[in-house]
């Protein structure tokens, strides 16, 4: 594999529900040790494109190309097995299970044989906590806590940890900084960074431009179903970015019309809209 | 989470007073609040029921009604920590007694045909069950309530239908008797046991057994369980045909005690197991509870609900009291389950 040869890659991909398009024609590509942060406002289809990459849905029309080879999914499982690992906005964890056992989900180590399995419980605890730890959350320290103990930006880090730990290669974001506080986010970058220092190919979903711009090296804006935009880091400033999420057009037309207003009444800015 | 784990968690050191932290793992222990509310009821009774309450018959009376109840919670509970409910079973105990009395009974064939049919019928409607809450993805309390009319519509029309009367009486042979249906001692039901056993297989299953921990998370988030490869629909299926299997098996012991089946004998369990599992400390929402928890919390609805026999209150008032219990229980529960999470974080701060 050269270095050039994206990881994960979308070539001309639409996806339509019945008579209604979702997805039109995206073409993306994210390669090892880079972050693609996709942006778009609610209703832009993230949420599709991203059960699309991790296996939920199949593509209408379109290719899917791993480190440049067509492939298809035939669910969720199987993109986790080819190592396309997806972590959602809360972690996507069980708050009443202990950190042990969450992260081994599905995949229990076991001590025994045939009907004597056992769920070996020292084994899973160990190496949750060491996975975790490797990611710089040192405060976990102890498999048994349950994950509801911990804080928002902690959960995303187990969660991220997990995804490494079994193998994968490109990590998808579901907006994993929307619910947290200030320096909770910025736990979670810290760790988005460490993914990237690691060589793994990191999707960013995010309406937060402040929080893409701190990690990104590459960008794709969505509107309504469409890629709107794709730049590179440095690019494009803030709030062209903010603009574009927005529908560039309309806030222009926005800023306009109050121009319009103040002019007409000397100076005064249009009343609140009741 | 659970009993073995605090136990070796324990002897973990993780600093602190010894003490505060054997206060902390066992507050994050879900059966918590019902071993307090257990040894509560017992204390009760013990004093205003007096010496009887105390006898071996008083033993006999509460555990006899524990057993048959505790074989249904246990897996209505792991249902329950899957995040299903299964209200078929009011039907299901009914429908296994009159198969095998009928079979048995009525026609005069082996009993052990009668008492495989019955178990079959359970694991027929579980499995029906099962795969009807993941066709339809109806909430399965609806889908449990109509099969429950369904099987007693069924069991009611057949039995009439055949026998002529809704009670069918068996004579059962001296070893299925001694098997099944026995008094121990003259008064401890051989179900009592069987009842220790169901529980010994639970434990290993829910909490030693890799496939509790699908079973838990299949409670705490299905979506995410089933991302994680977790055969989500199949294990739906196993619980239900387990519950159904569970059901069918109290309705055959019961026609092996009684020697007579009848067709409303089941309608009591439905809301007795629930409330048996959710004393335990068992989420009703899914996601959380044990095994100790299912049993304690049977234990203690058993007590009152004999116990209130020895003293000289009104019988009637006994539902007040497990009334009152099953909010106590859940309220106290609740207050646990906060106190395991923070107390976790407040450690390390």
């Amino acid at each position: 594999m050269s270095d050039n040869t994206p990881i994960l890659e979308l070539k001309n991909v639409d996806k339509s529900f019945g008579p209604i398009d979702v997805l039109h024609d995206i073409s993306l590509k994210v390669r090892a040790g880079e972050v693609l942060c996709l942006l778009g406002d609610n209703g832009a289809g993230k949420s599709t494109l991203i059960k699309t990459l991790a296996g939920v849905h199949k593509p209408t029309r379109g290719t899917i190309l791993m480190d440049g080879e067509p492939v298809e999914f035939s669910g969720p499982r199987d993109a986790q097995e080819k190592g396309i690992s997806t972590v959602h906005q809360f972690g996507g964890t069980f708050p009443l299970m202990s950190i042990g056992r969450s992260f081994f989900v599905g995949v229990e180590p076991t001590r025994g044989w045939g009907p004597f399995k056992v769920y070996d419980r020292k084994t899973a605890n160990e190496i949750a906590v060491k996975a975790v730890q490797d990611f710089g959350i040192t405060r976990i320290d102890d498999g048994d806590r349950l994950v509801g103990g911990l804080s928002g930006g902690e959960r995303q880090s187990l969660a991220i940890a997990r995804a490494v730990h079994f193998g994968a290669r490109v990590l998808i974001l579901d907006e994993p900084t929307a619910a947290l506080g200030v320096k909770q986010a910025a736990h979670v970058l810290r760790i988005v960074n460490e993914a990237k220092r690691r060589g793994l190919a990191v999707i960013f979903i995010t309406h937060q431009v402040m929080h893409a711009m701190a990690v990104g090296d590459h960008f794709a804006v969505l509107i309504r179903g469409a890629i709107a935009a794709d730049f590179r880091r440095g690019e494009k400033t803030r709030e062209e970015i903010t603009d574009l999420m927005a529908g560039g057009e309309t806030m222009a037309d926005l800023e306009a019309q109050i121009e319009t207003y103040m002019q007409s009444h000397e100076g005064q800015p249009p009343p609140p809209a009741q | 989470m659970n009993t073995r784990n605090s136990v070796l968690a324990s002897s973990v050191p993780s600093g602190g007073e010894s003490i505060k932290v054997t206060i902390g793992q066992f507050s994050r222990r879900p059966e918590a609040g019902s071993l307090l509310g257990l040894i509560a009821v017992f204390v009760f009774f013990a004093l205003v029921g007096g010496k009887v309450f105390l006898s071996p018959a008083g033993y006999a009376s509460w555990l006899n009604v524990a057993a048959e109840i505790g074989i249904v919670a246990l897996p209505v509970g792991l249902l329950m920590i899957a995040g299903d409910m299964d209200l078929s079973i009011g039907a299901v105990i009914p429908a296994a007694s009159l198969t095998v009395a009928i079979i048995s009974g009525h026609y005069g064939l082996p009993e052990i045909v009668g008492i495989s049919a019955g178990l079959g019928i359970g694991l027929l409607v579980g499995f029906f069950n099962g795969y009807l809450v993941n066709r339809t993805g109806v909430p399965s309390l609806i889908v449990t309530i109509g099969s429950m009319f369904g099987v007693m519509g069924l069991t009611l029309g057949l039995t009439v239908l055949i026998a002529g009367s809704t009670g069918v009486s068996l004579v059962p042979g001296p070893t299925i008797k001694a098997i099944l249906g026995d008094f121990v001692g003259g008064m401890f039901q051989v179900t009592i046991f069987w009842w220790l056993l169901f529980v010994a297989a639970f434990f290993q299953l829910l909490h030693v057994s890799p496939v509790g921990n699908w079973i838990f998370a299949l409670g705490g988030d299905k979506v995410s369980a089933r991302n994680a490869g977790i055969p989500t629909e199949r294990l739906t299926v196993a619980l239900y045909m387990l519950s159904g299997f569970c059901a069918a098996f109290v309705g055959v012991s019961q026609v092996l005690v009684y020697q007579s089946a009848q067709v409303l004998a089941g309608q009591s369990f439905i809301f007795n197991s629930i409330m048996c599992v959710v004393i335990g400390g068992v989420l009703l929402t899914g996601g959380a509870g044990s095994v100790v928890g299912i049993v304690l919390g049977t234990l203690t609805f058993a007590i009152v609900n004999q116990g209130i026999y020895f003293t000289g209150i009104d019988p009637n008032l006994g539902s007040v009291i497990i009334g009152a219990l099953l909010l106590v229980a859940v309220m106290m529960n609740d207050k646990f389950r906060l106190m395991a999470m923070s107390y976790a974080t407040k450690k390390k701060k």
